[in-house]
């Protein structure tokens, strides 16, 4: 956990509730942009009906409401390389991952090749990646 | 112990400032440590100097207030997530020409950075809300 002066902690970002009808999704993903400065160990979690905050194709135009799911493919830019998205709540909900638009980084270890940021769990699995973290906010 | 404490729920609608307001003064009382106590979302409603309660019904801004006094803790509300729904310190309504501010004592209005700093320094970070 220590790095030198630097602390670093495990902080994970659990986003359940679906992008538009409310703000959390919005307001989850500015947390998420300014805690990528402070150099933590960052995840994020798309679960329930988190997981319709990542489908391809948005268009909010009728809703009235800031379309912002575009800002999602900038994570990798912030450094964000792990993006849990939990099977069983694709499942439930008739999805799979060819609905969700795709996440990439670009890893500084191996010459810069894109790679895929999202990583599908079971339910049991997503518990134990939830057991291994310092921080958990759940929007 | 060290605790940050997150509220993301504004007050009467949502159990979640009562509930936060409950565990924040026992923590205290058991000779805790309050790192901060971070409002996000409609959380940041509990910070309205403006609320008039009926009388036979708890003031829960007041009760932050009353309890930032008495222990000296820090109570944070974000800046986004304040402009957006109309919370302003008197530096925030003057910055921004607003006619008025409506922040209760005992807060004060700072950037996200701040809960990510109380998730860092806590050695536990508990979240209030849905």
């Amino acid at each position: 956990m220590e790095d030198g002066d630097q602390v670093i902690k495990k902080f994970m970002y659990m986003n359940r509730k679906a992008p538009y009808g409310t703000i959390y999704a919005w307001e989850s993903l500015e947390v998420v942009l300014i805690a990528a400065a402070f150099d933590q160990d960052i995840s994020l979690v798309f679960a329930d009906d988190g997981v319709y905050q990542l489908m391809k194709d948005q268009n909010t135009e009728e809703v009235g409401m800031k379309n912002f799911s575009k800002t999602y493919s900038a994570l990798g830019d912030y450094d964000i390389k792990k993006i849990y998205i939990e099977q069983e709540s694709l499942e439930e909900r008739g999805l799979s991952l060819e609905d969700l638009q795709g996440l990439k980084y670009e890893d500084e270890d191996d010459d810069w090749a894109e790679k895929d940021s999202i990583i599908l769990v079971s339910r049991a699995e997503l518990a134990k990646v939830i057991d291994e973290q310092d921080v958990v906010f759940s929007f | 112990m060290k605790y940050g404490i997150l509220v993301n729920e504004g007050p009467y609608t949502h159990q979640a400032s009562d509930s936060a307001l409950a565990f924040t003064k026992a923590a205290l009382e058991k000779g805790h440590e309050i790192f901060r106590v971070f409002f996000y979302h409609d959380g940041v409603n509990n910070g309205t100097s403006l609320a008039i309660p009926p009388q036979d019904d708890r003031h829960i801004p007041n009760q932050w207030s009353e309890l930032a006094k008495e222990y000296n803790i820090d109570l944070v509300l974000c800046v986004a997530a304040a402009q957006r729904r109309g919370l302003l310190d008197e530096s925030e309504a003057k910055r921004n020409s607003k006619a008025a501010s409506n922040m209760i004592e005992g807060f004060r209005i700072s950037g996200l950075g701040q809960l990510i700093e109380a998730g860092i320094q806590g050695d536990r970070m508990v979240v209030f809300g849905d």
